[in-house]
C-alpha cells in the first residue's frame, strides 16, 4: 500500500487508479500503451482503459508481461475487459475493415486484483493491499 | 487507402482463398492451462495417425513449448482434410511459481517450470500471427469469460479466421457447456470429452466443415 499526497493536500494510504481516457490512448502506439501499462502495475496500481485495447494489443501485453515475470517478484497481471463491441456498420462490412470494438479495460497485479464474476457486461472484481 | 483500392484487394484475397483450398492448413489448438488441449491434441493425433503429440499431467503448464505435427488427415462422414496441427502452451496473464509447490513440485522446480512456462505463452501468443485457425480449448468446468479466451477470439474475429470452441470436460458432472455456448454464440462450440472420446466425431465433423 502506498502512501499518497491527493491534489487537496491531503497525505492518504491506498492503492492508487489510475483512469486513461480514450483520447489520451488514441494518441498511444501500441508500445506506448503496454510500457504505460505496465510501469504502472509494477508500481502496484490499478490501471483503468476507457477504451481498452485491440485484440492485438492485448496479445502484446502479454508478451511483454511475460518476459517480465519474475519469481517472487513479479508474477504478472489481471486483466479485465468486456468481450469486444461486434457493430458493424455497411462501410465496415463492404471495406471488410475489422468490427472488434475495445470496450472499458482494468488492469492489475495479479497478487491485488481479482475477478469475483464477469459476464458480458459486468465486471465485478477484488481489490487488495499487498 | 482509398475505398476502390480496399475493394480490389478486398477481392483478391477472395479468389486467392478459393484457390488455396487444397493446400494444407496449420491450425493451433489453443486455450488456458489445464483445459485438456494436449489431451485432445493426442486423441486427434492418435485417432488418425496412431501416435500422440506430448505428455499430459494435472499440473499447470505441463506443455512449455508449441509442438506441431505435420499432415494430420482427418475423415469424416465420407470427406478428409489434411491439417499441420500445432499444440500450444497454455496462456495466462500470470504465473506463480508457487502455484506449483502448492502441487507438490520442489522450489527449484516450480522457479524453473514458472520461467519456462513464461517463455511457452510467448511462443503460443507469437504462433498466433502463423494459423490459418484455431480450435480453442475451454474447460466447461470452469467461467468462459476468461482474458485469455476474449483474446483469442478476438484475435481470431480481428484476422477473420476460422475459430471453433471444444467445450471440454463434459465426463465432469459439474461441466456447463450451455455457459459457453451463451458467452460466445457467435462462434461454433462442440462440447466434447477429449479425455473420453465423448461427441468427438461431432469435433472431427465441425473441423472439416470450419477448417476445409
Amino acid at each position: 500500500m502506498n502512501k499518497l499526497q491527493s491534489i487537496s493536500g491531503d497525505w492518504m494510504e491506498g492503492i492508487q487508479m489510475d483512469l486513461i481516457s480514450k483520447e489520451k490512448l488514441s494518441r498511444l502506439t501500441t508500445v506506448e500503451k503496454v510500457r504505460m501499462i505496465l510501469d504502472g502495475v509494477e508500481k502496484g496500481k490499478i490501471i483503468v482503459l476507457e477504451s481498452g485495447l485491440s485484440p492485438s494489443e492485448e496479445s502484446r501485453l502479454i508478451e511483454a508481461t511475460m518476459a517480465k515475470i519474475s519469481p517472487g517478484e513479479f508474477a504478472g497481471i489481471e486483466i479485465e475487459s468486456y468481450p469486444g463491441d461486434m457493430r458493424q456498420s455497411w462501410v465496415d462490412k463492404l471495406l471488410k475493415k475489422p468490427t472488434i470494438r475495445p470496450r472499458l479495460t482494468v488492469i492489475g497485479p495479479a497478487d491485488q486484483l481479482k475477478t469475483l464474476k464477469r459476464d458480458s457486461d459486468v465486471i465485478s472484481a477484488l481489490v487488495s493491499a499487498r | 487507402m482509398g475505398i476502390i483500392k480496399k475493394i480490389k484487394r478486398n477481392f483478391a484475397l477472395t479468389f486467392k482463398r478459393i484457390f488455396k483450398r487444397g493446400k494444407i492448413r496449420r491450425i493451433g489448438i489453443y486455450g488456458p492451462p489445464n483445459a485438456g488441449k494436449t489431451t485432445l491434441a493426442n486423441r486427434i493425433v492418435r485417432d488418425f495417425t496412431g501416435d500422440a503429440i506430448g505428455s499430459v499431467s494435472d499440473i499447470p503448464h505441463e506443455t512449455r513449448r508449441a509442438h506441431r505435427r505435420e499432415g494430420v488427415t482427418i475423415t469424416s462422414n465420407g470427406s478428409a482434410i489434411t491439417l499441420d496441427i500445432v499444440d500450444t502452451p497454455g496462456l495466462a496473464t500470470k504465473i506463480d511459481f508457487q502455484d506449483f509447490m502448492a502441487k507438490g513440485l520442489s522450489e527449484d522446480e516450480s522457479r524453473r517450470r514458472a520461467k519456462e512456462a513464461t517463455e511457452g505463452v510467448i511462443e503460443a501468443v507469437r504462433w498466433l500471427d502463423d494459423l490459418e485457425g484455431i480450435i480453442l480449448v475451454m474447460d466447461a468446468t470452469e467461467d468462459p469469460f476468461t482474458q485469455v479466451n476474449v483474446t483469442v477470439i478476438g484475435n481470431m474475429e480481428a484476422r477473420k479466421l476460422p475459430l471453433l470452441i471444444a467445450a471440454n470436460k463434459i465426463d465432469l458432472e459439474e461441466s456447463a457447456p450451455s455457459h459457453i455456448k451463451s458467452a460466445f454464440p457467435q462462434h461454433p462450440m462442440v462440447p466434447i470429452s477429449a479425455l473420453t472420446g465423448d461427441n468427438i466425431d461431432l469435433l472431427y465433423e465441425q473441423i472439416a466443415e470450419h477448417f476445409g
